[in-house]
Order: structure tokens, then C-alpha cells, then sequence
């Protein structure tokens, strides 16, 4: 499984039962029949015993409407919510090491200002940053730090949350949800 | 079915149970009862109504085994457990109740993985019980200890491994509601040894059968497109026979007038020698058939699931048609076609449904149209060997159509499907998505016992047979009634017939020798003979259905017969092999 690098793919909420080997019997689905999924981030909910898997599908739309009813079918999945209509809030966390001696320090940490990273570890050698945003801000963080040399790196993969409408006028809702 | 009821042939085993009347009746079935882990599991089994079960036993099942002579549940040993597994599935597929078979850990519930992903495949309800080492042995690489669980996750509907005795009783209550609800299906519930022997408290908890609904609007619609069309067809496949949707079927067809055909496992579906009926689509279905789909242009598709043995290469079958396609999983909808229209329902409630929906209509000449084209299927050309078609004339006249055919996969497979003529409901029994050869023989245990007063009859090959042989020791020490009809061709024919057209004769690995069956029969004390004169064909069947007790015939036929017509896989009516005029 790769990671997404941008926006692209459908954002799939699934809420799970919090058993053990849930999260293989998910997998194992991807993995037999055969979907191209971009990323998979388990953690859990707001409710005890129920876990939120955020799933990026990139196939077309018929594999994402297989994956859901697969997905359905799963004794223990009890919700999957399709959330990539609507501009869902999409957020990738990223913690990135990248070489830098003292007189590269100050334009590595001008690059953190600038995205409003956080410096979180630092050496003679290297300095290690850490930052939030949309997946194309942690493209582009990436980019920008990969002269000093990235020397180790962990992206999250999305996680996802639709936007609460509950106050918006109705034109935007439907405006956002067409 | 208890063994006092189950019919003996002459020379069987006759063996005696020392077990008690009655389990202690109190408290009230509705009290919680403190019970060891493995009356609970049978407590469960008896209150799911369970009356058999196939299995065998080993040291992390037996404090089960224990507690079942207590119960009235008559358990069939078997002599592997993948014929338990198959015995089960045929007795779910010939009663529609949920099949049960159990085995130890480790190699018990390895052997069970052949037949429940046989069940799986096939959509058959099954509950499915192993034996787990103790818990704390998990995860040591204990002796025979095996994950099971993880093993079964991509061949069951679901699976279990049960925590504690206080969870047991639900847990089996949730695998017998998942096993028989929505699509049916197999559910393995792994229990260690210590749960078995740990006090809990237990009480009933059957969950009623629920089906999902169709959307009303859908009806119209389908209706409408029904209306419209010129060419239309119904698929009918093994959803209608889950669904025991015969009845609404045939007034479906014949109030919109639409021609029917039947998938192989929905073979039985709807009288073959109705006006209406086609026969069967796909890679060995009838010429006509196949061409009637290139031309459709709307196909009613019930409880199918457009898999590749029908459609060949998708992109060029049913070029015409628009579908309306019904199935109680909504996952199939929209999985291999588009459907225009799709309908997530019980297939006899959603055909009871287009019933009323639909206009009566008559397609007589579109029907007369397709039969046009059919081959005439004649008498056999080559007249010195015994033919397949003679063997299952033979059994079908011999039992008055009353039979349950139970097939095992092959070239002989494919010949008991396309020249019995299934008229009764849910006669022919076979392994239709995975394929499973070695699933006859077993599997016909299951369907006797679930009906034990009609005449079940196996056509195996002289391959499938061998892979299972064995069980005509549990057939003789159960004294079932049980003809098996071996079609023997020296070869793992239908192999060979692909070596025969696709690798140029090369006939590798499938030359097969074969046991005397006669003498290996009268080794298990029944009766069996070999025939090879076509004349001799039915008067031996006869002898069968008249002699008590399991017979095996061996029919000796040629070796290298064809199952015509034959799309290559992948192929299209385009690309069908018909059967050459003179054969060699
Ligand atoms: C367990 C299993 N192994 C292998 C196969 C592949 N296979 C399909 S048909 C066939 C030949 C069957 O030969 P036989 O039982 O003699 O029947 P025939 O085709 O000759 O009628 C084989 C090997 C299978 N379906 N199942």
C-alpha cells in the first residue's frame, strides 16, 4: 500500500466493531479482491468499542462502489460513509528527519515558519520537523526539504472528517454537495 | 435424522448408542443454566434445531464429545474431516437448514478448508466447529495448534474464535442467524479446549430469519423495461432454489411470456420440460442458448451472479441486452454487468413482486426462434460404447425422475447436467463455483440424510471418485441407501479434453488407473459391478434401485469423449467448438 501524495481518490469513513483481527479481516478484503487502495488509517472514534478506519480508494467509481459493498458485508464493519463529496476536511500528519549542519539551520527552520511546522528533535547533524495540513502542503514541505537530503520519514496517510452544514445556507450545501 | 430412523442396507453395520432419553429439562428453556462450555455448544445445537452433524473426533474436541451422547443429535463419523465439511453443505443444499460439521485443531481444521470454501462459493449455509488448543497455548506453536481462524477469513461468511464460555452460547446462536440470513453462507466457530470444559451461563438465544426487502419503484421500473421488450430472457440461478422461489418463478415466466434459462447451479429451478425452458448458458451450454443471449436484449437475471463459466469474456457477452438483475447481496449488483435495473431482495419475494408488476405478454415467436436454432441432440452417433447420456436417461427412467443427483466436477459433470432433464425441484446437487472434485460422494451423505425417502444417486468420474472413496466406509457403517454411478474414461477427462484442443493432444498426467471398484465395493461390504455393454445400462440401474442398501456401478465409456459444445474460457459464441459431425 502506497500513501496518497494529493487529493485524489475517494475518502471512505468506515467505523468498525473494536475486535481483535478486525483490521485483518479489512485488509485481508483489499487484499483478496484485489482494490487498489491509496491508504488505510485505523485510530479510534468517539464512541468506546468502535474504531474509524479512514480508507483512500483509487480506482473509478464502480470499484469504489465494490469496495463499499464488500466492505458492507463484513460482519463487523458498522458504517461506511463516502465522505469525498461536500469538501470533507482531509488532513496528513508528516515527520520528516533531514540532514542539516549549523549553517543550513536557519533556512530549514524559515521552511518550517513558512508551513508552520514544528521542530521537534534537533542534532549536530540533522534536524527532525513536524507538521499537519492537506496532503498536497505536505507534498510540497517535502519537496522543499528534500535537498538537505531526507534521511527518514513517516507520512500518517489521510484521515478524513466531512464538514458540519448544520448552520450553512442551504444553497452552499447543495452548491458543495453537487 | 436419529440412526434408528435412517434406512440399513442389508449388509450394513448396525450400531447401537448408549445414550439417555431426555436431557434434563430444568430449569425452563428461558432460565440462564450453568453449563460447561460444551453443553452449551450442544444445547445451542439442539435449540438451532440441529437433529445431525458430520465429524470427527481429537484432543482439543473432545470434552465435546464428551457431552454429545447426552444429546439427542445423531453425529455421522466420518473418515475425513473434508467429507464431514461436504456432507454438511449437501444436506444444507438439499433442506435449505444450516449443514453442521466438526473437527479437532490443527489437521481436523485444515481438512475442513476444501469444503467450506466449496460452501462458500456455492452461498451454503453451514456452521462449522473446530477445536482450539487451550488459550494458553495460543500463539505458541502449541501441538496442533493451527490458526483456523486466520486460515478460513477469505472462505467463510464469518468466523470465531470464542474467548470464554460466557460468550459461547451467543456466539454459536450468531453463527447458525449469520450462516442462514441474507446470502447464505459457511461460519467456522473455533473453540479452545479450555472454553469447552469452563462453566457459563447459558441461555437459548435462536434469532429469527430476516430477509431484506426489494424497493417497490424498482418493480415499476423493471416492469417498464419488460414491457419493451422484444427479445427478452430470464437466467435463473442457485438463488431461486435458496429462496424456494420454483412456484413464482414459473408464473413469472409464463405470465410475461419470457423463455428461461438456467445457470448450472440453478439447474432445477424451473421444469426443463416446461414450454419455456432453454437449458443452460455458458461454456458447455447448448449453441442455441448462448446465441439466444448474443440476441436478448433485455435479461432478467434471478439469484445469478454472472460469473465466467456463464459469461465467458465480458465485453462481448449479451451485447444487446439491458439487465434487470435481482440478488439478496447487494454486492453482486453492478459487480460483473451494469444492471439498468437492480433489485436487492429474496428472490422469491422480489419474483412474487414482478408477478404483479408485469403485463401478460407473449414472446411465442421469439421462443420459437431460438429453439429453431437448436441442435438436434439425437441419438448417440458412436454406437459401440456406453454413452453418458444413456447412463443418466437410465437413472432418471429408473427412478421416475424422483432422484437427487448429486455430481462431482468434470466431463461427467457437465453431461449430468446438460442430458437429464431436471424437472423436480432442487434435484441436481453439485460443486458449482469452486469446482471441488471428491465432492459427490460425500455430500450425497448429507443429502440422504436430509431426504432420506427419495433415491439419491452420485455420477461421479473415475478421478473424483478416488478422491474420496473412503466414505463408502461411513456409508456402509450408517447403512445409507446410496447408488453411485462411477463414469469411468481412464482419464481425468475433462483435463484432458483441454490438453485434446488447446495443447495438441499432449496428454499430460491425465491418464488415470482405477481400483476394481466391484471388488473394493464387496471390501466395504456392499454391492457393486462394472458395466460396459450400453445394453446392459439400464437393467443394471434397475438392479440397483432394487437391491437395498449403497451400490456402485461402474460404467466403462470411451476414452476420449468431448463435452460438446465448448466455449474456450474466455471466449464467446464466436469462438465455440461444436461438435464434429462424424466422431472418430
Ligand atoms: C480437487 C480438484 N483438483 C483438480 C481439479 C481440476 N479438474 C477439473 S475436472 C478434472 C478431471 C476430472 O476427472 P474425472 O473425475 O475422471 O471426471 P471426468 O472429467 O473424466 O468426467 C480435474 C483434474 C478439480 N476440479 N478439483
Amino acid at each position: 500500500m502506497t500513501i496518497a501524495s494529493n487529493g485524489h481518490g475517494r475518502t471512505l469513513v468506515v467505523l468498525v466493531r473494536d475486535n481483535p483481527g478486525v483490521l485483518t479481516r479489512v485488509a485481508g478484503l483489499f487484499r483478496r479482491r484485489n482494490f487498489n487502495i491509496e491508504s488505510l488509517v485505523v485510530g479510534h472514534s468517539e464512541t468506546p468499542g468502535v474504531s474509524r478506519m479512514t480508507v483512500v480508494v483509487a480506482g473509478g467509481a464502480a470499484e469504489v462502489d465494490q469496495v463499499v459493498k464488500q466492505l458492507l458485508k463484513l460482519v463487523e464493519v458498522l458504517e461506511v460513509r463516502d465522505v469525498s463529496d461536500g469538501s470533507p476536511l482531509l488532513r496528513e500528519m508528516v515527520l520528516i528527519r533531514v540532514g542539516a549542519d549549523a549553517s543550513q539551520r536557519t533556512e530549514v527552520t524559515e521552511l518550517a515558519k513558512l508551513f508552520s511546522a514544528r521542530i521537534i528533535d534537533v542534532s549536530h547533524g540533522s534536524i527532525t520537523l513536524e507538521m499537519t495540513g492537506a496532503e498536497t502542503k505536505v507534498d510540497n514541505l517535502v519537496r522543499l526539504l528534500s535537498k538537505f537530503g531526507i534521511r527518514e520519514m513517516v507520512r500518517s496517510g489521510r484521515i478524513a472528517m466531512a464538514r458540519d452544514m448544520s448552520d450553512y445556507p442551504v444553497e452552499t450545501v447543495e452548491a458543495l454537495s453537487a | 435424522m436419529r440412526a434408528d430412523t435412517q434406512e440399513r442396507g442389508s449388509d450394513a453395520m448396525t450400531l447401537t448408542v448408549d445414550r439417555p432419553e431426555t436431557v434434563e429439562q430444568e430449569p425452563g428453556p428461558e432460565q440462564p443454566k450453568r453449563l460447561s462450555g460444551s453443553r452449551i455448544m450442544c444445547e445451542a445445537l439442539v435449540a438451532e434445531g440441529v437433529e445431525i452433524m458430520w465429524g470427527y473426533p481429537g484432543g482439543a474436541i473432545m470434552p465435546f464429545y464428551d457431552a454429545l451422547p447426552e444429546y439427542s443429535i445423531h453425529h455421522v463419523l466420518v473418515r475425513h474431516e473434508q467429507a464431514g465439511a461436504h456432507a454438511a453443505d449437501g444436506y444444507a443444499r438439499a433442506t435449505g437448514k444450516v449443514g453442521v460439521c466438526i473437527g479437532t485443531s490443527g489437521p481436523g481444521a485444515t481438512n475442513l478448508v476444501t469444503g467450506l470454501a466449496t460452501a462458500y462459493m456455492d452461498s451454503v449455509p453451514m456452521v462449522a466447529i473446530t477445536g482450539q488448543v487451550a488459550r494458553s497455548f495460543i500463539g505458541r506453536d502449541s501441538f496442533q495448534e493451527t490458526d483456523i481462524v486466520g486460515i478460513t477469513l477469505p472462505i467463510t461468511k464469518h468466523n470465531f474464535l470464542v474467548n470464554s464460555a460466557a460468550e459461547l452460547g451467543d456466539i454459536m446462536h450468531e453463527a447458525f442467524h449469520l450462516a442462514r440470513s441474507g446470502r447464505p453462507g459457511p461460519v467456522l466457530v473455533d473453540v479452545p479446549k479450555d472454553v469447552q470444559i469452563e462453566e457459563a451461563l447459558y441461555t437459548p438465544a435462536v434469532r429469527p430469519h430476516a430477509v431484506p426487502e426489494g424497493a417497490g419503484g424498482e418493480y415499476a421500473r423493471a416492469a417498464d423495461l419488460i414491457a419493451r421488450a422484444q427479445k427478452p430472457l430470464i437466467i435463473a440461478g442457485h438463488g431461486v432454489i435458496i429462496a424456494n422461489g420454483y412456484d413464482e418463478l414459473r408464473s413469472f415466466a409464463e405470465k410475461s411470456g419470457i423463455p428461461v434459462i438456467t445457470t448450472l447451479l440453478g439447474l432445477s429451478c424451473f421444469p426443463e420440460s416446461h414450454p419455456l425452458s432453454l437449458g443452460w448458458p455458458g461454456m458447455h451450454g447448448p449453441a442455441h442458448v448462448n446465441r439466444a443471449i448474443d440476441e436478448a436484449d433485455v435479461i432478467v437475471a434471478v439469484g445469478m451472479r454472472f460469473d465466467d463459466r456463464v459469461t465467458g469474456k465480458l465485453e462481448t457477452w449479451a451485447p444487446n441486452a439491458r439487465f434487470i438483475h435481482i440478488d439478496i447481496d447487494p454486492a453482486e449488483i453492478n459487480k460483473n454487468v451494469p444492471a439498468e435495473v437492480g433489485i436487492i431482495a429474496d428472490a422469491r419475494d422480489a419474483l412474487r413482486a414482478l408477478v404483479d408488476a408485469v403485463a401478460p405478454a407473449d414472446h411465442t415467436e421469439w421462443l420459437h426462434s431460438i429453439k429453431r436454432n437448436a441442435r438436434p441432440e439425437g441419438p448417440p452417433k458412436d454406437t459401440t460404447f456406453i454413452t453418458p447420456s444413456t447412463v443418466v436417461d437410465a437413472i432418471k427412467s429408473a427412478t421416475n425422475g424422483e432422484a437427487r443427483l448429486v455430481t462431482d466436477v468434470g466431463q461427467h459433470q457437465m453431461w449430468a447436467a446438460r442430458f437429464y432433464g431436471y424437472n423436480k425441484p432442487n434435484s441436481h446437487i453439485t460443486s458449482g463455483g469452486l469446482g471441488t472434485m471428491g465432492y459427490a460422494l460425500p455430500a450425497a451423505m448429507g443429502v440422504k440424510a436430509g431426504c432420506p425417502d427419495e433415491p439419491v444417486w452420485v455420477v461421479a468420474g473415475d478421478g473424483g471418485i478416488q478422491m474420496n472413496i473412503q466414505e463408502l466406509a461411513t456409508i456402509a457403517q450408517e447403512g445409507l441407501n446410496i447408488k453411485v454411478a462411477i463414469i469411468n474414461n481412464g482419464y481425468l477427462g475433462m483435463v484432458r479434453q483441454w490438453q485434446q484442443f488447446f495443447h495438441n493432444r499432449n496428454y499430460s498426467e491425465t491418464r488415470i488407473s482405477s481400483p476394481d471398484y466391484a471388488l473394493l465395493t464387496a471390501a466395504y461390504g456392499l454391492q457393486g459391478r462394472r458395466v460396459t455393454e450400453k445394453e446392459d445400462v439400464q437393467r443394471q440401474v434397475e438392479w440397483a434401485m432394487s437391491t437395498p442398501g449403497a451400490v456402485v456401478l461402474e460404467f466403462c465409456i470411451s476414452q476420449e469423449a468431448n463435452v460438446y459444445p465448448m466455449i474456450p474460457s474466455g471466449g464467446s459464441v464466436a469462438t465455440m467448438i461444436e461438435e464434429p459431425e462424424v466422431v472418430e
